[in-house]
């Protein structure tokens, strides 16, 4: 069990590496550290398939003393997708930075940054106590802000600084939160807090400053306002990692926090208001993400609100297992909101690095200016076109099968009033889905407008990622088998038990 | 075999379709091979399962588990194997004629991938087992025919897709809906013969009948139930062969059959009908027949017409359904056949009229049949089945609809028959009168430069006539030889004969 360490430390011994290596080995460098993760990663979740939840101490200190990794179906389940799409990625930055010698610069920066970012996402996965996860999501946040203004262009600098000072402030929040945790207790262990966590003021006030914290970083509504701008004015291959990864890792930090450290408090109060908030705010953020979305005329723009959107449904999984007559249906909301977050990280993917190659190949991501496209760019058309049957949630699809559980899960908490959020979620999914496809169907008029070549690689990247969101589709039994593992799960916390 | 015939059915159309957008532009020949071939062996496929299910009672199941109750199944029934043969066979004559219909115009890949790709999407739907599949299938048609409808990318075309995805998209999340509530509360099931749900207990009346209006909505969009049925007459926009398919097998009778499905295999006709679901659905079904013909005779546009005919067509089927003598159950079932071979007919013809004589409006369709000899006379005979004189199809369907009216002591339906066939007349009847007896209002010889023109018998090249004639002879053989034991008829009356048992 001690290859665990590696799925963090390999990142960022890459990343040094990346930094410090000749421009021209930076790629093949990069490539072997993301390769080699890919396999720590996928033999982390074959280990959790096998014998369930791992936890590792690191050094062999006790976690008073020392820090603890913990591996469960949860962790697994995000240490898989980050692999996935990050090495997909690369192979698309590969190509993508290797264009001009402008890009070429650019590209050595991007790996550094690129693999401390995966690093830090791959320990906020692991770590088990309040405090390392507030430094890995600080590096991941740093590296992150790093990506976003690797251009250099003014757009970029402004929604990068946005960006830097929303997320800096969620940061602060959690840690302020941390503080008051640690003082009032003398613990930062998840486990060894939730043990001791006991409803009086100052756990309270910690419990919100760091859910208030997580949520802005996560995004929901109303504090989207920094991600729309930051995800599209930075280069493709970034702004698929940011909306398909870098989100969900503070959405991670707070379905941990939610379900595992305040469990007592959050669990304390059936149905209570707090997680009925947490859903409104959800379903407000699809309606409103996905309703500016259908309004915007530049592709990135309309895919990054589309990432608002997309967010919301995740949300919907803390009043739905609030629900007192939910008993026996924790495993749909789980596999629902896992297997969504799973299924918009691979679509999302596709979507940006598609929306890349269309903007290198016709200079802008005006949606006006992509005619003809259906039939000059036939592949780069059906990726969007799939990615986006499965972000609509329709068949066959990943997005379909996460939709299902999702509602399922709804209408068997009781609380059906989440139905028609997912329902018209849907629908206004399909509104901006189609008004990018629509766009591709117009015919050129007079002289067609001249396209640059895009590499072959660049094409069949997203498609790769498209395809896999509907092969997913298929393999639902898998993901739900991982998932026992998780906190809050069935009969107990069988995961969270002291070895 | 029984676990791959239905798996080779069903994708021989999708590699088919996925091969053929990796083609380049120019390989037509190629193209058209593989469409041919994928469409053969889909044809033969389905002829096999016919044999082995009718002739040795095998049963074709193709199941997996997706957990949490949701099974993808696919299995053969009676039911099933009328509606993937109207589709597989249709499918063949269909691209034949698509392949000449769209000669030399752009985009042929796009086009023949997503028409594979609609096809393999009516023959899950033929297949489905259980609902779950079925919605799978159901949601994948109104996606790969989207494309279809906008093909020529005109903002006419654009605005028909609009159009028609706004119907077809919202119609699919009520239906969604739906099919989660009912599987929420009657946990998994697959389609039973005589219905599913009765067996089930605790399942309260109220939720079940407000479930059912959900599915009724769901799928009345798709097969045009009024006011569901906007979309229809403005996708007709879309190429010849796209609107032929789209009213014969595809979308529309995705929702017909589905319709069929709800009724028969998950409520079971009886069961339907204690919890006194029936009535209104055939007040609606009544509504749409009388509406349909009624808009059609106010059209003066040729395939408008044939749409709003469509709209009140595709309600005979849900008629069998609702009616409660089984003989009206053998009429629905029997129509879903007749209707498709007919309209198909029709549709053809209107091409072949559009595509090289300009023909689009009524008024201009006079003297035509001097012009177009062959290509009228297959016109005339599908016009005459669907006004529903004998011998062709459409007057076997209408006969048991009859029957069946009367055997369940439905008198009225009698009566909404024969108001509705005075209407089919009085909208196909001026056009045959004109195209045969007036003189020829415009100088024809002038619009035929188009495509060049053909010998006396091949008015069109053979990929449009041969098709048009098949089908048109299916139309007259299918009411000539209804008595035989494996005529659509006789597959019908077997089909009833295995679900309610009231056949005598």
């Amino acid at each position: 069990m001690n290859q665990v360490i590696w799925v963090v430390l390999l990142p960022f011994v890459g990343s040094v590496v990346c930094l410090l290596a000749h421009r021209k080995a930076v790629f093949a460098l990069g490539m072997a550290a993301s390769l080699g993760t890919l396999i720590v990663s996928v033999g982390l979740v074959a280990h959790v398939w096998e014998h369930a939840s791992a936890r590792v101490e690191l050094g062999g200190w006790a976690t008073p003393l020392g820090i603890a990794l913990h591996l469960d179906g949860l962790s697994a389940l995000f240490l898989l997708l980050t692999a996935v799409v990050g090495v997909l990625v690369g192979i698309q930055a590969g190509s993508y930075f290797a264009q001009s010698p402008e890009l070429r610069a650019m590209g050595s920066r991007f790996w550094p940054l690129w693999l401390l970012l995966w690093g830090g996402l791959n320990g906020v996965y692991l770590c088990s106590d309040v405090f390392n996860a507030y430094v890995l999501l600080e590096i991941s946040t740093l590296a992150a802000v790093g990506l976003t203004i690797l251009s250099g262009s003014t757009a970029s600098l402004v929604a990068g600084l946005r960006y830097l000072l929303a997320a800096m402030f969620g940061s602060f929040m959690y840690l302020l939160g941390v503080a008051l945790i640690y003082a009032g207790t003398g613990q930062l262990d998840f486990l060894l807090l939730s043990r001791g966590v006991t409803p009086q003021v100052h756990t309270l006030t910690a419990f919100g400053l760091m859910v208030f914290g997580l949520l802005i970083k996560s995004a929901l509504l109303p504090f989207h306002f920094w991600l729309p701008p930051a995800h599209s004015s930075a280069p493709a291959p970034v702004s698929a990692v940011l909306s398909a990864l870098v989100v969900k890792a503070s959405f991670f930090l707070l379905l941990k926090i939610w379900f595992v450290v305040f469990e007592s408090i959050s669990g304390g109060t059936p149905g209570g208001m707090p997680s009925q908030l947490l859903g409104i705010l959800g379903s407000l953020a699809v309606f409103w993400g996905s309703f500016q979305a259908v309004r915007q005329s530049r592709l990135k723009l309309l895919i990054a609100y589309s990432t608002v959107g997309q967010l919301g449904y995740l949300f919907l999984i803390f009043p739905i297992l609030a629900s007192p007559d939910f008993q026996g249906h924790e495993a749909l909301a789980w596999g629902g909101t896992i297997f969504h977050l799973f299924s918009h990280g691979l679509a999302k993917a596709s979507l940006f690095l598609a929306a890349g190659c269309l903007l290198q190949a016709m200079g802008t991501d005006d949606l006006h200016a992509m005619r003809d496209i259906a039939g000059r760019l036939p592949v780069i058309t059906f990726s969007l076109g799939v990615a986006g049957v499965s972000l609509m949630g329709l068949p066959p699809s990943a997005g379909f099968v996460a939709k299902w559980m999702l509602l399922r899960a709804v209408l068997a908490s009781g609380q059906w009033w989440w139905a028609p959020v997912i329902v018209l979620g849907g629908l206004l999914t399909a509104a901006y889905v189609f008004k990018i496809l629509a766009h591709t169907f117009v015919p050129s008029e007079g002289e067609a407008l001249r396209l640059n070549s895009v590499p072959l690689v660049m094409t069949l990247v997203p498609l790769a990622l498209a395809i896999l969101c509907v092969l997913m589709g298929f393999r639902a039994d898998e993901v739900i088998a991982l998932l026992p593992a998780v906190p809050h799960f069935g009969t107990g916390k069988n995961g969270w038990e002291m070895p | 075999m029984t676990f791959w015939l239905p798996l080779i059915v069903l994708f021989s159309s999708l590699v088919t379709g996925l091969v053929i957008f990796m083609l380049p532009e120019e390989r037509s020949r190629l193209r058209t091979t593989l469409n041919m071939l994928g469409a053969s062996v889909k044809v033969a496929g389905v002829f096999l399962m016919a044999w082995g299910l009718l002739a040795h009672d095998v049963v074709y199941e193709v199941r997996f588990t997706m957990g949490f109750g949701f099974d993808f199944l696919l299995k053969v029934d009676l039911l099933s194997l009328a509606f993937v043969s109207l589709s597989s066979n249709l499918w063949f004559l269909t691209t034949l004629y698509a392949v000449g219909y769209l000669e030399g115009s752009p985009n042929r890949s796009r086009f023949f991938g997503f028409f594979s790709l609609c096809v393999t999407a009516s023959t899950g739907v033929a297949l489905a087992g259980n609902l779950i599949t079925f919605f799978i299938f159901y949601e994948f048609l109104t996606l790969v025919t989207y494309p279809l409808v906008v093909h020529r990318g005109t903002p006419k075309a654009l605005e028909a897709g609009r159009t028609y995805l706004w119907h077809a998209v919202t119609a699919g999340a009520v239906l969604f809906l739906a099919v989660v509530w009912l599987q929420v509360l009657s946990g998994p099931f697959d389609f039973v013969p005589g219905g599913a749900l009765h067996a089930v207990e605790n399942l309260s009346g109220t939720d079940l009948k407000v479930i059912f209006a959900l599915l009724i909505i769901g799928l009345g969009v798709k097969s045009a139930l009024v006011p569901l049925h906007g979309w229809l007459p403005t996708a007709m926009i879309a190429p010849a062969p796209v609107t032929a398919l789209l009213h014969a097998v595809a979308v529309v009778k995705a929702g017909a059959f589905g319709v069929m499905r709800v009724i028969f295999d998950v409520y079971g006709k009886d069961f339907a009908a204690d919890l006194g679901l029936l009535s209104p659905l055939a007040l609606v079904v009544v509504v749409t027949i009388l509406f349909g013909s009624v808009r059609a005779l106010m059209q003066r546009e040729l395939k408008r017409r044939l749409a709003y005919s469509t709209v009140s067509q595709i309600s005979y089927i849900v008629l069998g359904a609702v009616v409660l003598g089984p003989l009206a159950t053998v009429g629905g079932l029997v129509h879903l056949v007749h209707q498709g071979i007919m309209k198909i007919t029709l549709f053809f013809c209107a091409g072949i009229l559009s595509e090289f004589l300009g023909i689009y409006r009524i008024d201009q369709m006079d003297g035509v049949g001097r012009k177009m000899p062959v290509t009228m006379a297959l016109f005339s005979i599908a016009a005459l089945g669907m006004i529903g004189v004998p011998p062709v199809a459409g007057f076997v369907s209408k006969w048991h609809l009859a029957q069946g009216g009367i055997q369940g002591g439905q008198e009225w339906v009698v009566a909404v028959l024969v108001v509705s066939s005075l209407l089919n007349a009085a909208y196909f009847l001026p056009i045959l009168h004109a195209c045969w007896f007036k003189p020829a209002a415009m100088d024809f010889e002038g619009t035929n430069t188009q495509r060049g023109t053909f010998s006396k018998w091949w008015e069109a090249p053979w990929t449009l006539m041969l098709p048009t004639l098949a089908t048109a002879l299916f139309s007259l053989a299918a009411g000539v030889f209804a008595g035989w034991e494996w005529s659509p008829l006789g597959v019908a009356e077997k089909i009833a004969r295995g679900r309610d048992g009231g056949l005598p």
